[in-house]
């Protein structure tokens, strides 16, 4: 499709067993501001069976309209059906950009729907917007995040990219809002060569780091395992999380579902606290929108002390009792 | 069984530096290595030919030295390499990309499986792998994180964000492997030293049947325009001084005018 024949800002709403989760809503939140530049409206693209109620959050989040295309073989998720349906859509309606989360889903279907329809797609974009030239250009990390690349689709169209999680915000939601609802009824056969036989579901322990408002990090400073206990005590004295860099997790001493980074998960909590983090690319990537950010290093030039409000230059170890000692005496 | 396994050369570091005058990649002095998701595609095809037997076809698209990548696979014991290397495959994005691999799996033909590294270290798109499958309009699997072959299905798990999936594919499929799926080999010297008899192939544009539209910067939709170092705001610190005890008092003063206890 060419530049002169699209108009419209879509975003795919991922739902898995019939859920929203915030990502769909977040890129809504984003497209709306896309649209305050070129006036297009944003439309949200549903797939599924029995999901037609989601449009609402839909519409409070942001859409204009909502395309709906329900059928039992869209019920749960498999690239080839969903890449068909996609594809058609785009066909027919002509989008002039096709925004999806990077999440799981997202970046097994987004390259196949953009093979279809053999346009540009660019991956796990950390921004949106437009160059000095007005151009629409995505953001995305590369080499762990040491680079950023712009990228445009300047001639083929829709202009497809995949949003990583997290990195915009949830739009309040305006319940008075209502979008245009657009029925698609779509003929699909099940993919019969590819089965999910089983998923055994996380099992949620605690808040999950990227919906915490004060997190607590140690990073390759800790010095025993023992030590995160002391971490873990001193967050729970200030309602925070633990949550960590890689090292951590390849030490084996916390779970991946901790690790802040371009490996890891994107957080921007009211709170941070470094301990023993010097700060990487992929760190820092992974948490720089932080509203506050405190670092204690023992190395007075760690990266971290550059993007911090608060520092100490000290021995995490020599610090934190005094701290959760203080803490506790003025508790009393 | 026939298995392709894609290999990528990658720049050895994840700590580039843009040269200040040209604003390219700094290349100087930095190795190119097999990209590390590769390695695990690798192991995971010569693990699965060792149980089922079958032959393994590594194969890797740039300039003539990429070859550096496919000797290694062919140490490590896959059993062929293809090279796609062609002057009009330069400036490619991943559609074109795609396009070039999934002509070489045509090209190569009656393969059963087709694995990739999840994503390369340097553009991090882990998009070719799902275009090549799109391509050639076979099922998917991506981020596997094990992987066995049953019945003429690839059956894997995977990692999303709701929990961990069991997924069969049917073969022909495609995968894209995770680094959780095993530990790869290193090659051993016999192996380095059988690998220079192994078969090897070259392959151009014209070699593959491709069309030179589809490949390379004229077959890629999308550009990159800028490419820079992220910027940090600096901040003023606010630092904790003195003793440990002296120190803590600023800390939980701090805390306390953050309203956080």
């Amino acid at each position: 499709m060419t530049k002169n024949e699209s108009k419209g800002i879509w975003v795919f709403a991922e739902q898995r067993s019939g859920k929203l989760d915030r990502t769909p809503l977040e890129l809504l939140g984003k497209a709306q501001e896309l649209k305050n530049t070129t006036g297009e409206e944003v439309t949200a693209v549903l797939l599924g069976s029995g999901i037609s109620a989601l449009a609402d959050t839909l519409a409070a989040h942001g859409a204009d309209k909502v395309i709906i295309a329900e059928h039992e073989n869209l019920a749960s998720y498999s690239a080839r059906p969903y890449q068909k349906v996609l594809s058609e859509l785009c066909e027919k309606y002509k989008p002039s950009t096709f925004i999806f989360g990077a999440t799981a889903l997202g970046r097994d279907l987004a390259p196949r729907v953009m093979c279809s329809l053999g346009t540009g797609l660019t991956a796990d974009a950390v921004d949106l917007g437009f160059d000095d030239e007005g151009a629409f250009v995505q953001t995305t990390p590369a080499f762990g995040g040491s680079l950023l690349a712009h990228i445009a689709i300047p001639e083929l169209r829709p202009q497809m990219v995949t949003v990583r999680a997290h990195v915009f915000d949830v739009p309040e939601a305006d319940e008075s809002k209502k979008a245009e609802i657009i029925r698609e009824s779509v003929e699909i056969e099940a993919d019969p060569d590819y089965k999910v036989v089983e998923l055994v579901e996380k099992v949620n322990t605690g808040v999950s780091i990227n919906d915490a408002d004060v997190l607590v990090a140690g990073g390759r400073g800790i010095k025993s395992q023992a030590d995160l206990d002391m971490l873990r005590e001193f967050a729970s004295l200030i309602g925070g999380e633990l949550a960590c860099s890689r090292p951590l997790v390849d030490e084996g001493w916390l779970d991946h579902s901790l690790q802040i980074g371009q490996s890891g998960t994107t957080v921007k909590p009211k709170f941070i606290i470094n301990f023993g983090i010097s700060g990487s690319v992929q760190y820092i990537v992974g948490m720089q929108k932080s509203e506050k950010i405190v670092t204690v290093n023992t190395y007075d030039r760690a990266d971290l002390f550059e993007i911090s409000h608060y520092g100490a230059v000290m021995d995490y170890s020599k610090l934190l009792p005094a701290v959760i000692a203080e803490i506790k005496r003025r508790k009393q | 069984m026939k298995i392709l396994v894609f290999v990528k050369q990658v720049p050895d570091t994840t700590d580039v530096k843009l040269d200040p005058k040209t604003g390219n990649l700094n290349r100087e002095g930095v190795q190119s290595i097999m990209n590390p998701l590769d390695c695990n595609a690798v192991e995971a095809a010569l693990r699965l030919k060792e149980k089922h037997g079958g032959t393994v076809v590594a194969i890797s698209m740039g300039p003539p030295q990429a070859d550096d990548v496919l000797k290694k696979a062919l140490a490590m014991g896959c059993d062929e390499s293809v090279l796609l290397s062609d002057r009009a495959f330069g400036g490619a994005d991943t559609l074109a990309t795609g396009y070039v691999l999934s002509k070489a799996a045509e090209k190569i033909g009656d393969y059963d499986l087709l694995l990739f590294g999840r994503h390369a270290s340097d553009g991090e798109t882990a998009q070719t792998g799902p275009i090549v499958a799109a391509f050639l309009g076979i099922p998917q699997i991506t981020l596997a994180e094990s992987l066995e072959i049953e019945d003429g299905w690839a059956v894997a798990k995977r990692s999303t964000e709701d929990g961990t999936e069991t997924v069969h594919a049917k073969l022909p499929a495609l995968v894209t492997v995770c680094g959780e799926i095993n530990e790869p080999r290193y090659a051993t010297p016999i192996n380095i030293m059988r690998a220079l008899k192994k078969p090897r192939q070259v392959l151009d544009c014209a070699g593959l049947g491709a069309d030179p539209a589809k490949c390379g910067s004229p077959g890629s939709p999308s550009v990159t325009k800028h490419l820079f170092e992220p910027k940090h705001e600096h901040v003023d610190t606010v630092m904790f001084t003195g003793d440990a005890d002296e120190a803590a008092k600023q800390f939980v003063d701090m805390l306390e005018a953050q309203h956080l206890i």
